[in-house]
């Protein structure tokens, strides 16, 4: 408590520590729990653009949209089908990650455009379909031109090079020697740094306030002058925009995407992070995105666990994980239905109750 | 006076009920404009089919000269049309002022672009949007409540903040559906003041209300419904003695 009295009123200090310790992490991570562990929190890194970019659609402007990971595909293949050698090309990752992106856009708005009209439940079953579709597409689009390769999916991604710097080998930098998932590990920080940025800009805009009303009331919000459709599919967009950018991170980052990788249950991973975290709050999402991510790694020791303590293994960890994420969303709905860390109205309102 | 609104055979039906049959009417510029009627006349079906929530069958809607027939609500509101809900609609996770500054929607133009680069112009303007919020707030006597979320004001108060989220769009003509509607007598008092002062600086009110003493002292002029029909339009004093309307709805209380 301490510290965060004295860390109170000095922004500059606060973010300060935060870089120095956002640029140490990955070395104290590697130094302790090895390279598997450092992938793991790059990994939570995309998970958190992802699930800001599920933020803006569901947390912001309250479509529920249950097929995002379709996004995530889009942005992935766009990568792999752009820098592999499936069709030959290696385009630089400047060119491709906009190009992801905007793709990623443009199915936003393919999938905004029909939805429009729905709402609630008929809204998450659609885009659930809409997810589906893009996943079985994926897996059948070898025949009669092999597109993406089918249920193989495509490997040899070339990972990204900046200016000739490869991030998919070990470098030395400035006399240290850092990893590939290390190297990654900057680049994903620097994106998660923009996409905070923009979610930031844009919940205290026109924009965000129209979303917002479109969430609460959207016969309200069309009535004062808001037009729904456009914002609607705005919200899409911008939302599959970082779905997109992610997917072509990380396709780069994984070196192989196949169709499996972007099923039901990474949407539903995806909105539970937001759920679990806060929704409509940018910093319980990014807690809501760690969380989700790093548990389910750390419950794998549970096996080992269980094989010291009883000499066999009672429940797989892949079963423990699910259990105890079901009971932990349960919990969640009991104590704290507007996630852990609340968003700025709701902490307004709990303040006001208490005064 | 000059017409501000031309209304000519607005029809809607849904499925066989018929719930505006031909209703046609004019709003001169500056008046207080009621509509009456008994419940299910179908006042709160005209308000939707003029301002876009409804799609209205057939019939012509004139503001100032621009067609509002079957045009979308952000536009109607746009041409200068706001209105207030029957059953408040607010945001109600939004701060008084941020409902406020929502209403200015139409009135204000940052994109995204502007929000994420905080040009010059998005700065000015959310500045001034959120100033202008803040002086309606006062307007209507709720400026003590900027930062207080929309569904923790009384209710009277959150009537208000609806009237000030229509106003923010600087509108020609406003519409209120039942504003007094559970009002106690003093707010009832303070909200035919801010009607009046409204109509003052130039304002169009139309005006949908149950209380026969607030119509007939406010109104200039009202327009009387039943069963999706126009029985009578007219000064009060019109009305009042009209055989239709007195069987139709003030019976008792015109007799007494």
């Amino acid at each position: 408590m301490n510290v965060l009295e004295i860390l109170r009123g000095k922004a500059w200090l606060t973010a300060g520590l935060l870089l120095v310790g956002l640029i140490l992490l990955p070395f104290l991570v590697e130094a302790s729990l090895g390279k598997s562990w450092l992938r793991i929190i790059d990994f939570a890194l995309l998970y958190i653009m992802l699930a800001l970019g599920l933020n803006i659609v569901v947390g912001y402007a309250g479509l529920l949209d249950l097929g995002y990971v379709a996004f995530y595909a889009v942005g992935a293949y766009c990568w792999a089908l752009l820098a592999s050698p499936h069709f030959g090309l290696n385009l630089p990752f400047w060119v491709i990650l906009p190009v992801g992106a905007a793709v990623a856009a443009l199915f936003g708005v393919l999938l905004g455009t029909p939805t429009l009209r729905l709402r609630g439940d008929y809204l998450a079953i659609v885009t659930l379909g809409f997810g589906e579709i893009i996943r079985i597409f994926i897996n059948n689009l070898n025949a009669p031109v092999n597109i993406t390769n089918g249920p193989q999916g495509i490997t040899s991604i070339e990972p990204i090079s900046i200016g000739g710097f490869s991030l998919g080998k070990t470098q030395e930098v400035l006399g240290l020697t850092l990893s590939s998932p290390h190297l990654y590990y900057y680049l994903f920080l620097l994106c998660v740094a923009l996409v905070v940025f923009v979610c930031m800009r844009l919940e205290n805009s026109r924009i965000g306030r129209a979303w917002v009303a479109i969430r609460e009331d959207e016969m309200a919000a069309a009535a004062a002058g808001i037009n729904t459709r456009n914002i609607k599919l705005l919200a899409f967009a911008m939302g599959a925009t970082f779905g997109g950018l992610s997917g072509g991170l990380f396709a780069s980052f994984q070196g192989f995407v196949s169709p499996e990788s972007f099923n039901l249950m990474e949407s539903i991973m995806i909105l539970s992070m937001i759920v679990l975290g806060g929704m409509g709050n940018i910093v319980g999402v990014i807690v809501g995105a760690i969380l989700v991510t790093v548990i389910p790694e750390a419950l794998r020791y549970t096996g080992d666990l269980q094989q010291a303590v009883f000499g066999k293994v009672f429940v797989d960890p892949a079963d423990l994980r699910m259990l105890l994420f079901g009971m932990a969303l349960v919990l969640m709905m009991l104590l704290r239905p507007s996630g852990l860390l609340p968003s700025k109205q709701r902490r307004q309102e709990l303040a006001e109750d208490a005064a | 006076m000059s017409d501000l609104l031309q209304v000519t055979t607005v029809s809607k039906h849904f499925g066989g009920i018929k719930a505006l049959t031909d209703v046609s009417f004019t709003v001169r510029k500056g008046e207080i404009f009621g509509v009456i009627g008994p419940n299910g006349a179908g006042k709160t079906t005209l308000f939707n089919a003029l301002t876009g929530l409804y799609q209205p069958d057939t019939g012509a809607i004139d503001l100032a000269g621009v067609s509002l027939y079957r045009r979308k609500p952000h536009e109607i509101l746009k041409a200068g049309f706001a209105r207030t809900f029957q059953n408040i609609r607010l945001f109600h996770n939004m701060t008084a002022q941020e409902n406020v500054m929502v209403g200015r929607h139409t009135r204000t133009t940052s994109g995204v672009l502007a929000a994420l680069l905080h040009t010059q112009h998005n700065r000015r303007e959310e500045r001034d949007c959120a100033a202008f919020a803040q002086q309606l707030l006062d307007r209507v006597g709720i400026g003590q409540h900027t930062h207080t979320l929309a569904k923790n004001l009384s209710y009277g108060d959150q009537r208000r903040l609806e009237i000030a989220r229509a106003l923010a769009s600087e509108p020609k003509l406003l519409a209120l559906d039942e504003p007094a509607a559970g009002m106690n007598p003093n707010e009832k008092n303070a909200l035919r003041d801010l009607m009046v002062s409204l109509r003052e600086e130039g304002l169009t009110l139309m005006l949908i209300e149950h209380d026969v003493k607030l119509v007939m002292g406010i109104c200039d002029r009202l327009v009387v419904l039943d069963y999706g029909e126009k029985i009578a339009e007219g000064t009060p004093d019109i009305v009042r003695h009209d055989p239709k309307v007195i069987a139709a709805y003030l019976g008792g209380e015109v007799a007494a």
